[in-house]
């Protein structure tokens, strides 16, 4: 049932633009197996358009993304579906779903029109509802479920895909605090089965607590990485986000948290 | 029953609707077989039906209303699933052949063939098809403009500039054109009046290349609803999926504008009523559109006959007369299930 084979994912001099606007610059990334990344920056820093550009749905325009070493995008879409799942940020909802029929969806990658249903498809849905603590919401339409129930179920139909790898962009920016900590401690208890997880996320505290690896991008680059506790630097802070901050470490946990938060007047 | 109505939509089981739509189907097949706008009446087109009969009776009845509810039937199965499969790849309730300007770019084509010398009996389905095709790529451009956000509104206005330009041209043709009988006439309308079965059998190829197609695009199609980006994630390649479905609207569509002309509002009410009864999963709506489409077209064209007796109506207008009612039944009825 774990997703045990371990596929790595890179990016080797990912350049990825829109247009003509350079979004993303020559950036060599290798995400750490088996932890969760947290892709942090300010607004246009890029770090969703990496994350596009990892999941293969932007194509890069210099360099590439490397799925167990090879070009993600000269492989099958499908068999590239079976190792990576993605939950990008704009889903939507069709009226009338269910929790396990949207949790269905992530076994299309294992079916065909000639291999429809399956036992496995119906282990690996079982198990995602219960890894996703769903079980007892399954028949519930996704329109009645809180936001948070909501997004663990999208979190769930990635689980139903059984993949080793898994990209979330912002999966928490439009919950609250109760409903953010619900999918974070989720992300964390997938990445303890062996996951490899990535996601981009906005609240700096909640990236060093939940995430094993930072990547702090600005302007396309990457300018810092590495565990939070070495990364996250009052120099780092007001580089991202032009704020000035003093750094503490969490009571309870250890990780950093800002404190004395002051806005630096912009030259 | 009460819990069939307290059920949502999306979770009544396909059968439990299919099969009273598929036996109201059967009702108005039958009905469309006995009611004409002739002299023969509904008891001598039984006795027909029984094995006795006039000779007249027996040829108005299989040599007449029999092909027409076969074009019926085979018209109504095109619009309907093309306009489900079109306003699922749009993501608009409003993306209907007959209002993009699909069927309009269909009935053109037709118009120049037939200004050009071809019979309508004759002429080549494939030319039906790629004006559809060309209207269909139109419509594309249009919505490729509007860029990553889809704007029902604009689409729909270019549709109807699209239909109007082209209905126009399409009259023009046939005004001037010496042959233009009642019969096209009529078709320019919309009609299944006066065909025979030969004209069902040079459809048939492209149905079955359809009907492939929707078997391969449906589990796609389906996933596309919950997002381009899902879709991707989920092995998929949203760019293929479109043309497909757009080779399948256009094979449809061409098809059914061939056989009954541009008809109009089928593919919008069809895939609206089918929505409401099975929610919007484009599998399941699919499947109601098989017996709403015909149905609604057999029905439009039994009433066709019956309200300007001993002469008929044009199957178009009474498809817009069927339609409306129902379309805006509809909207008021209930929460419009969203696409």
């Amino acid at each position: 049932m774990n997703p045990t084979l371990n596929v790595t994912l890179s990016a080797k001099d990912l350049t990825l633009q829109h247009g003509n606007t350079t979004i993303v610059e020559s950036l060599n990334l290798t995400l750490p197996e088996g932890k969760v990344t947290a892709i942090v920056g300010p607004n246009g820093c890029g770090k969703s358009t990496l994350l596009n550009g990892l999941s293969r749905i932007h194509h890069p325009s210099h360099g590439g993304v490397l799925l167990d070493g090879k070009d993600i995008h000269k492989q099958a879409s499908r068999d590239v579906a079976r190792r990576l799942a993605l939950l990008p940020q704009d889903t939507i909802a069709p009226d009338g779903i269910t929790v396990s029929e949207l949790i269905r969806f992530g076994r299309h990658p294992h079916q065909s029109a000639l291999k429809q249903w399956q036992m496995s498809d119906q282990e690996a849905i079982d198990y995602a509802l219960k890894a996703a603590d769903l079980s007892a919401l399954k028949d519930r339409l996704l329109d009645t479920l809180s936001g948070g129930q909501r997004q663990r179920a999208w979190i769930a139909m990635s689980i139903a895909q059984e993949t080793p790898l898994l990209l979330l962009d912002e999966p928490t920016s439009a919950l609250d605090l109760g409903h953010q900590i619900e999918v974070f401690e989720l992300i964390k208890a997938l990445s303890e089965e062996g996951k490899t997880v990535a996601m981009v996320v906005h609240d700096l505290p909640s990236a060093c607590r939940y995430a094993d690896h930072i990547v702090a991008m600005k302007s396309g680059k990457i300018i810092s990485e590495g565990c939070p506790k070495d990364v996250m630097t009052k120099e780092l802070v007001l580089e991202l986000y032009g704020i000035e901050c003093d750094l503490m470490p969490d009571p309870m946990t250890g990780s950093p948290i800002l404190i004395n938060i002051k806005r630096v007047q912009s030259e | 029953m009460m819990s069939w109505f307290r059920t949502p939509p999306a979770q009544r089981s396909v059968v439990s609707v299919f099969m009273p739509v598929a036996l109201l189907l059967a009702f108005c097949c039958v009905s469309s077989l006995l009611l004409g706008a002739g002299s023969v009446g509904p008891n001598a087109s039984l006795q027909v039906l029984l094995g006795k009969g006039t000779s007249d009776a027996i040829f108005i009845v299989y040599e007449l209303r029999l092909p027409r509810l076969y074009i019926g039937l085979t018209a109504g199965l095109c619009l309907g699933v093309a306009g489900a499969l079109m306003q699922s790849v749009a993501r608009n309730p409003l993306a209907e052949p007959g209002l993009l300007g699909v069927s309009a770019g269909s009935a053109f084509t037709v118009a120049v063939a037939l200004t050009l010398g071809m019979s309508l009996s004759t002429l080549p389905i494939e030319l039906a098809q790629i004006g559809a095709l060309l209207g269909c790529f139109f419509v594309i451009g249009v919505a490729k403009m509007q860029g990553q956000r889809n704007d029902p509104v604009r689409l729909v206005l270019a549709g109807a500039a699209l239909t109007s330009l082209l209905t126009a041209m399409t009259s023009l043709l046939l005004m001037y054109n010496e042959q233009a009988a009642d019969e096209i006439r009529f078709w320019v309308t919309g009609s299944i009046a006066g065909r025979n079965i030969e004209q069902l059998t040079r459809v048939l190829p492209s149905l079955l290349i359809a009907f492939v197609c929707v078997l391969y695009v449906a589990r796609p199609l389906a996933s596309l609803a919950l997002g381009e980006r899902v879709a991707i994630g989920l092995g998929y390649k949203p760019s293929r999926i479109r043309l497909i479905v757009v080779l399948a609207v256009a094979l449809l569509v061409g098809a059914a504008t061939a056989i009954a002309g541009p008809v109009i509002f089928v593919g919008l009410v069809v895939p609206f009523a089918a929505r409401a009864l099975v929610g919007p999963d484009i599998r399941r709506t699919l499947w109601l559109c098989l017996p709403l489409g015909p149905l609604m077209i057999i029905t439009a064209d039994v009433f066709s006959r019956l309200i300007a007796q001993p002469t008929e109506m044009p199957l178009g207008v009474l498809t817009a007369i069927v339609g409306a009612p129902v379309l805006l039944a509809i909207v008021r009825a209930q929460r419009l299930p969203t696409l």
